[in-house]
């Protein structure tokens, strides 16, 4: 399959028969390629560039990303706000919900939202505790938990029915996804918890963190042996550790991270920790890749997005595949060459003339 | 007496509890089998005396019925009065008390003791239903997807509706068969 076939910015892809949504995530999933996405922490700003320059790293290494929705409940630029933003140039958002923000009155209000801005792709999460983040204050909402949420959105798209039953006249064609924690306890409810988030409507998955493959691969055999794999895309999350110290820290105070000792002995070890931090991680890629039933890899690389391109690269999991890449150094060029400034949209103005013609195009500032 | 919100560990806040405070909770997951027996008998008894509160009012009965079971579920499982009581699916482990209020299974945020991501001196109340859910006979109903929590009806009283459900299941059976 080849990404840029697909590149009309911001228009959805013509739909095809078997699947709910138009976006490039699930026609690369059910082509039976291994996925690929990754995560972006949404800014804490109002700047448009600053969405799209995070979004800038992973060009070209990535079939979506991930905008995260107040993770580890702090606070920054809404999931809504960073996917809208992504899709108006040709990015494939895998807009985010958490239930502790919002009440089910304002998430179905979101999804339509999301959707009527070309996000084909929701992943529903119940969200962390209001303590782990900036504003512990805060009122923790959880109206619905993930699964309900789950199967609210798609009421929505399958019936084109509000939670009420009032009807809706453009259904919101996403794909649905969920989260799964297969390394927290209880270990033997866990898969079937991922029965019944597929039974309340999630198509794919992406998993915590796996630092530690036996458990995930126990986990697998499970899922496997219950037919989930099947109903279902696995989409593994992975990352690098930093260092030792940054191991510990994260173990003890990001909830649900779960990082056998092992790992952090073999960070310890090392010559340069940031290095072998990112070794682990494609190891781990590798060594998943090949667990059946895994259908791609989810890498959260926070605060070090420039590594996520390496990683995936030298991992080899795109087998010599090329996820759509934005066009838009080339275009800037060749706008400028041949049309001059006077007749581009505005970032293509401000990026050619360096700045310049910011005061010529006034208009557009607001 | 107020109805505590659903969404805070019962009567504190986010202030840590000791262990012992979920000594009664943890014994009624251990005996969730006994209960689960008892509660049957008990959700029996209520429907064949169906004619007796229709006949009162169920919005009559419900009045005095509230306080005991407030004090009989808050006493044995810290109950919230949701009501829509899902303890015979859930263990014996009243999933109001999550801080989540998580209605379908435990968080992705349970610690590795199984303790709650939140309150982390609480044994997980969805750890502790898989655990109790174990032991009952109709335990495989915590695999049931439940619908989101009417808000709209905390602080009423789930026995009466749930018995109230079943006669009139059963009223709407008893049509279908003549």
């Amino acid at each position: 399959m080849k990404g840029n076939e697909f590149a009309a910015p911001g228009d959805p892809l013509p739909e095809l028969p078997g699947h709910s949504s138009r976006g490039r995530l699930e026609r690369v999933l059910r082509a039976g390629e291994f996925a690929v996405t990754a995560e972006l922490d949404p800014p804490d700003s109002t700047d448009p560039e600053e969405v799209t320059e995070r979004a800038r790293v992973f060009d070209g290494w990535v079939d979506a990303i991930n905008a995260t929705d107040g993770s580890g409940a702090n606070c920054h630029m809404s999931s809504v706000g960073a996917c809208a933003l992504l899709t108006r140039v040709g990015y494939a958002p895998v807009m985010q919900i958490s239930c502790r923000d919002h009440n089910r009155i304002a998430i179905q209000g979101n999804v339509l939202g999301a959707a009527a801005m070309g996000v084909c792709n929701i992943l529903c999460l119940t969200g962390d505790g209001v303590q782990a983040g900036d504003q512990p204050q805060a009122k923790p909402v959880f109206d619905l938990d993930c699964m309900s949420l789950l199967e609210t959105i798609r009421t929505m798209r399958d019936q084109s029915r509000f939670l009420s039953g009032r009807a809706i006249t453009t259904p919101p064609k996403v794909f649905l996804g969920a989260a799964a924690n297969p390394f927290a306890p209880p270990h033997d409810f866990r898969p079937l918890r991922l029965a019944k988030k597929i039974a309340a409507g999630a198509q794919f998955v992406q998993t915590q963190y796996c630092f530690d493959v036996p458990m995930f691969r126990a986990y697998m055999d499970r899922v496997r042996d219950m037919g989930l794999h099947e109903k279902c895309f696995i989409i593994v999350g992975v990352g690098p550790l930093r260092s030792a110290g940054a191991a510990r820290w994260i173990r003890s105070n990001v909830p649900g991270v779960h990082i056998p000792d092992p790992v952090i002995t073999r960070l310890e070890g090392a010559a340069k920790q940031s290095l072998e931090g990112k070794r682990l991680c494609i190891e781990t890629i590798q060594e998943i890749r090949e667990i059946p039933g895994v259908c791609g890899v989810h890498v959260m690389a926070y605060r070090q997005e420039e590594r996520v391109a390496e990683i995936i690269s030298e991992s080899g999991v795109l087998r010599g595949r090329k996820p759509w890449k934005r066009l838009r150094d080339e275009t800037i060029e060749q706008a400028s060459n041949e049309t001059g400034p006077r007749q581009m949209g505005p970032d293509v103005v401000v990026k050619a003339a360096g700045g310049e013609t910011v005061h010529h195009q006034g208009r557009f500032q607001q | 007496m107020p109805v505590p919100s659903a969404y805070e560990p019962a009567g504190t806040g986010y202030v840590r509890r000791s262990a012992n405070r979920f000594s009664v909770r943890r014994w009624s997951v251990r005996h969730a089998r006994l209960l689960e027996h008892l509660y049957g008998i008990f959700a029996g008894a209520l429907v064949r005396l169906h004619w007796l509160w229709r006949a009162i009012g169920y919005h009559r009965v419900e009045k005095p019925m509230i306080p005991v079971e407030r004090a009989i579920k808050g006493f044995m499982f810290d109950c919230r009065m949701c009501g829509e009581c899902l303890l015979t699916s859930t263990g014996m482990s009243c999933p109001m008390n999550c801080p989540k209020g998580m209605r379908n299974g435990p968080c992705g945020g349970v610690r590795a003791d199984g303790n709650c991501e939140v309150e982390p001196d609480m044994p997980c109340v969805w750890a502790e239903a898989w655990t109790g859910s174990r032991k009952m006979v109709n335990g495989d109903l915590i695999n049931d997807v439940q619908k989101p929590v009417d808000h709209s009806i905390r602080g009423t009283s789930a026995w009466l509706r749930a018995t109230s459900e079943a006669a009139a299941a059963r009223e709407s059976r008893g049509h279908e068969g003549q």
